[in-house]
C-alpha cells in the first residue's frame, strides 16, 4: 500500500467516523476506529519490511563493492569467504608494500651515507695535511727533500681525489635512485583513500537506511563522535596548526616544558 | 657511556646512532619496544636511555615510568624523542620523570642540544 493510499483511507474513515458520530450511531463509530486500526497496522508492518529490505539491500551492496565474499554455514553463521580476494585485505597488503619500499629506500639511503661518510673524510683529512706541507712550499720554508715528498703526495693525493669522487658520485646516484619509492607508494596510497572514501560513503548511506528504520520501531540510537584520549598514543598529528592541544615544534615542546620549571 | 635507543621501527634505530655517532657516542644498543628494552636495562650497566613512545607492547611512557619506578634505574637519564606532540603527554612525560623531549621529525642540532642539555646536569 502507498503512502498515498492510506492518506485517502484515512480522510474517507476520518469523514465516516464524523457522519457516525453526527447521527449518533456509535457502534458504526466504533467499527470504522478498528477498521482504520487494522489497515494502519498492516500498513506500519508493510513498510518496516521495505525499510528492512532496503538496509539489507544496502549491506549487500557495500559488501559486494568492497568485493568482500561471505559464505553460510548450516547454522546460518556468516563469515568471509576469501580473505585474499577483498579490497580491504588488498588495502592493507598495499599499505604494507609502502612500508616495506619505504623502509629499503631508508636503509640503502643510510647504507651509502654511511659509506660515503669517511671517504669524504679521508679525502678532508689529507687535503688538510697537504695544504700545511703547500704553505710551506708557498713561504718558501720547505727543504728540496721534504718538496720531493711533497710531490710524491701530490701526485697519489691527485690520483686518490679521482679515484675517491668518482666513488662519492656514484654513491649519490643511488641516493638519488633510492628516492623513486615516492613515486611508487603515492600511487599505492591514493588507491587506498579512494577506497577509504568510498567506505565513507557506504558506511553513511547504511547508517541512513539504519535510521529509516529505527524510526519506524521506535529504537534510538545516539551518534557521538569519539573522544580521543589526552595521553594516549596518536602519532604523528598532521593538523598541527589547526589543533590547539598539541604543540607544532620543538620550541612550543621547549616553551611548555620551562612553563613546567624544566 | 653506552647508551640504549629503543624505537620500533629500525631506520630510526639507525640514524639515531649515527647521530650519536657523531656527537662522539658510539657505545650504543638496541631494542625496539619497553618489553625488550627492561631486560637490557636490568643486565647491562646503561647510562642513558633514548626511547619512542608508541611502540607496540611496552609504549616509551610506560618504559619511563617502570624506570622510574625501579630501584636501580630510577636515577637513570630518559630522553624521550617521538613524533607524540599533544601537550597532556607532554605533561604526562614531565610528571613522571622524563628529561627531556624532542618531537619527531627533528634535526641534528636538536638532539645535540638535549643530550647536551642533559649530559650538563649529571
Amino acid at each position: 500500500m502507498s503512502d498515498q493510499n492510506m492518506e485517502t483511507q484515512m480522510k474517507e474513515a476520518a469523514n465516516a467516523l464524523l457522519c457516525h458520530l453526527e447521527s449518533g450511531d456509535s457502534k458504526a463509530a466504533m467499527d470504522t476506529l478498528d477498521n482504520l486500526q487494522g489497515t494502519l497496522n498492516e500498513y506500519r508492518e508493510h513498510s518496516l519490511f521495505k525499510k528492512i529490505g532496503k538496509l539489507t539491500r544496502s549491506v549487500h551492496e557495500a559488501i559486494q563493492n568492497f568485493e568482500i565474499e561471505v559464505k553460510k554455514d548450516d547454522n546460518g553463521e556468516v563469515s568471509i569467504l576469501d580473505e585474499d580476494g577483498s579490497r580491504m585485505v588488498d588495502a592493507s597488503d598495499r599499505l604494507n608494500y609502502v612500508i616495506e619500499l619505504t623502509e629499503n629506500a631508508a636503509n640503502k639511503t643510510m647504507d651509502k651515507v654511511e659509506e660515503t661518510i669517511p671517504i669524504s673524510a679521508e679525502l678532508g683529512e689529507t687535503a688538510k695535511k697537504l695544504r700545511s706541507d703547500w704553505e710551506k712550499l708557498v713561504t718558501k720554508q720547505m727543504s728540496a727533500e721534504e718538496f720531493r715528498k711533497l710531490y710524491i703526495e701530490m701526485n697519489s693525493f691527485l690520483h686518490f681525489t679521482v679515484e675517491k669522487t668518482s666513488h662519492i658520485d656514484s654513491n649519490l646516484s643511488e641516493i638519488l635512485l633510492a628516492q623513486d619509492y615516492q613515486d611508487l607508494t603515492g600511487q599505492v596510497i591514493k588507491r587506498v583513500i579512494t577506497l577509504v572514501r568510498e567506505i565513507q560513503i557506504a558506511l553513511i548511506a547504511l547508517i541512513k537506511s539504519a535510521t529509516e528504520v529505527e524510526s519506524y520501531t521506535g529504537i534510538k540510537t545516539e551518534l557521538k563522535n569519539k573522544e580521543i584520549d589526552g595521553v594516549e598514543a596518536e602519532g604523528p598529528i598532521i593538523n598541527a596548526d589547526s589543533r590547539s592541544d598539541v604543540v607544532s615544534n620543538q620550541e612550543d615542546v621547549d616553551d611548555l616544558l620551562s612553563s613546567l620549571g624544566f | 657511556m653506552k647508551i640504549l635507543i629503543v624505537d620500533d621501527f629500525s631506520t630510526m634505530r639507525r640514524i639515531i646512532k649515527n647521530l650519536l655517532r657523531d656527537l662522539g657516542f658510539s657505545n650504543t644498543m638496541e631494542a625496539d619496544d619497553g618489553n625488550s628494552a627492561l631486560p637490557v636495562l636490568q643486565s647491562t650497566p646503561i647510562d642513558f636511555l633514548i626511547t619512542d613512545w608508541n611502540m607496540p607492547g611496552m609504549t616509551g611512557i610506560e618504559l619511563l615510568k617502570a624506570v622510574r619506578a625501579d630501584d636501580k634505574l630510577s636515577n637513570l637519564p630518559v630522553l624521550m624523542v617521538t613524533a607524540e606532540a599533544k601537550r597532556e603527554q607532554i605533561v604526562e612525560a614531565a610528571q613522571a620523570g622524563v628529561n627531556g623531549y624532542v618531537v619527531k621529525p627533528f634535526t641534528a642540532a636538536a638532539l645535540k642540544e638535549k643530550i647536551d642539555k642533559i649530559f650538563d646536569r649529571m
